[in-house]
């Protein structure tokens, strides 16, 4: 079964100004679905209308059987929400806030503490319960509004940009959390500025850019269009001439001890080392040197506005010659 | 939702107002009761006693009524107006628009936490009025239909007030520049009868003086304006008011883009 469907969404805000021009999604259940694209692509606009706070201006939205101009309750019962924003009550404590969420969809409040307690447990969160949210910290309040989406048990849970501006452990064991609720069932739509997050979590991607779908498939199919990755390694010792390197590699300097090498996807990384090695330069360390998927993402997103400078371009040249006529 | 769960739905909406405003309650509770008790020492005590009687009422028994609807008015049309407006501008409210309770259980919720706390503030006057003045109840029942029906009225012009504001200024406009004004002109401390016959008929076009008189008939069993006429008036009001701020949560006007 669809998790959500969405056939040719188009949003127009009063002022004119198009958001979306129609983007078209799929997420499977059970599945952990990144949904990315630069800033004002469309993503949290997209998001409004699936939750019910955006109006859109055309299209459809299902959540699983539920469409959300037939149903649009029946849809939202379906749905956790982690926006992008903090969207709480600064002066209300933690615990509150949670079970008064519970409590706006029907459940009853002596059950909404116990799901309360569970999830502040789970994101360590248990001991704050009784503080008010304004004294919480930036990790905490994300952590605390991802308990409150899930306290009435969502079938899809979509996380805005959950980890923004959360240091690296805390986001670490966010993952941790998500992909154990994901296992458990729980359907994962997830935007984020941090590629290497969704490459790590998500088995499904979809790109939206100037409010259009430009990609939709699954993390591996994608990533198999990326034929080189770029690998920074750190040396021993001082290197002023590069060696020979075999065809599907090509290596660069970056300063005396630091040098750069592309390599095509089917050339194996034991090679370099061994051409380094036999001209006497040691490798001491080495890195990536962008993620992956970020390769991919720039290379997309610049791609679709070439297309669109491009379609710009000729839309004003037929323009032109339409004049001239 | 089932039944059940709209009730607990409107049940944490009403929990959550009712603790919002007990919580801050020398905010909320405590002024009006100061504020009314000075009203009384300075309007009823020092310059009341030069006053002769009102239909043969002392002046200070004569003002009790309008105060305590005054009080009812003020606090039940600030509740909500300042609770739904912070829950905008914190964007709570999407809590709320994003679960499945319905858009009428979301106005009832803000509507009966700003008749909660107009009830208590009203308690609360009543009981300072009751150690000034000589305090009577000549219908019960009128009394308190009044007193809830005004504090309905005034719960849902405050919400209505909160769905168009856009700043911290837009929600005190309305109380400064038409409550208070509509209030003190209502009849709270004269009788319309005492105002020269053009001034009489231009009072009658105000909404507050048929609420302030009924409840003073209630409390007294006097009147300017005839009983049915003032519930009907109030009945209308709600019911348009109502209408009016459903249509506006339905539409998402001032809270979606």
């Amino acid at each position: 079964m669809k998790a959500l469907t969405i056939k040719n969404l188009e949003k127009t805000y009063k002022n004119g100004t198009p958001a979306l021009k129609g983007v078209d999604l799929e997420v499977n259940e059970g599945d952990f679905f990144a949904l990315l694209g630069p800033n004002g692509a469309g993503k949290s606009t997209t998001i409004g209308i699936i939750a019910g706070l955006v109006n859109k201006s055309a299209g459809s939205v299902q959540i699983f059987d539920k469409n959300i101009d037939d149903d649009l309750a029946g849809a939202k019962s379906y749905l956790g929400l982690v926006p992008q924003e903090f969207n709480f009550n600064q002066f209300e404590p933690v615990i509150e806030i949670l079970v008064n969420q519970a409590g706006y969809y029907g459940i009853p409040r002596d059950i909404a503490y116990q799901r309360a307690e569970r999830y502040l447990k789970q994101l360590e969160l248990w001991d704050k319960r009784q503080v008010m949210a304004r004294e919480l910290s930036g990790g905490m309040k994300r952590r605390m509004m991802i308990a409150r989406a899930l306290v009435h048990n969502p079938r899809l849970l979509i996380l805005d940009e959950p980890t923004a501006g959360v240091d690296i452990e805390i986001r670490r064991s966010m993952w941790k959390f998500l992909k154990t609720i994901n296992q458990q069932g729980t359907t994962i739509i997830l935007t984020t500025h941090y590629l290497e997050e969704a490459e790590s979590l998500c088995n499904n991607i979809a790109i939206i850019d100037h409010g259009i779908t430009i990609e939709h498939t699954s993390m591996r199919q994608l990533l198999d269009q990326l034929n080189m990755e770029t690998f920074v390694l750190y040396l021993d010792n001082n290197v002023k001439d590069l060696p020979q390197c075999l065809p599907g590699c090509e290596l660069r300097i970056i300063d005396d001890h630091t040098l750069e090498v592309d390599l095509e996807q089917q050339s194996s990384i034991n090679m370099v080392f061994k051409t380094l090695s036999d001209h006497g330069i040691d490798v001491l360390s080495m890195r990536n040197k962008s993620n992956r998927l970020e390769q991919l993402f720039m290379h997309l997103v610049d791609k679709n506005r070439n297309n669109l400078e491009l379609a710009q371009t000729l839309q004003d040249a037929a323009l032109r010659k339409q004049n001239d006529l | 939702m089932t039944f059940n769960q709209k009730l607990n739905a409107f049940r944490t909406i009403l929990t959550k107002e009712f603790l919002r405003f007990i919580r801050i309650w020398v905010q909320t509770v405590l002024p009006p009761a100061i504020t009314t008790a000075l009203y009384f020492v300075i309007f009823g005590e020092l310059i009341g006693s030069q006053i002769s009687d009102i239909d043969g009422y002392k002046y200070m028994d004569y003002i009790v009524p309008g105060l305590i609807l005054m009080s009812v008015i003020t606090n039940s049309y600030a509740n909500v107006v300042s609770s739904f407006y912070s829950a905008k501008f914190q964007k709570s409210i999407e809590e709320l628009l994003v679960s499945p309770v319905p858009n009428y259980l979301i106005l009832g919720g803000y509507v009966a936490g700003g008749v909660a706390r107009g009830l208590i503030v009203g308690l609360v006057v009543t009981l300072v009025a009751m150690f000034f003045s000589n305090f009577q109840i000549h219908s019960i029942g009128i009394t308190l239909l009044v007193f809830l029906m005004t504090a309905i009225l005034f719960s849902i012009a405050g919400f209505i007030n909160a769905v168009y504001a856009n700043s911290f200024d837009d929600i005190s406009i309305i109380p400064t520049f038409v409550l208070t004004p509509l209030t003190y002109l209502g009849g709270i401390f004269y009788s319309i009868e005492m105002l020269p016959a053009f001034w009489q008929k231009i009072s009658l076009i105000n909404p507050i003086l048929y609420m302030i008189n009924s409840f003073r008939y209630g409390l007294l069993g006097i009147s300017d304006t005839d009983l049915l006429t003032a519930l009907s008036i109030i009945v209308i009001f709600i019911v348009s008011l109502f209408s009016f701020a459903l249509y506006l949560l339905n539409n998402g006007i001032g809270i979606k883009q």
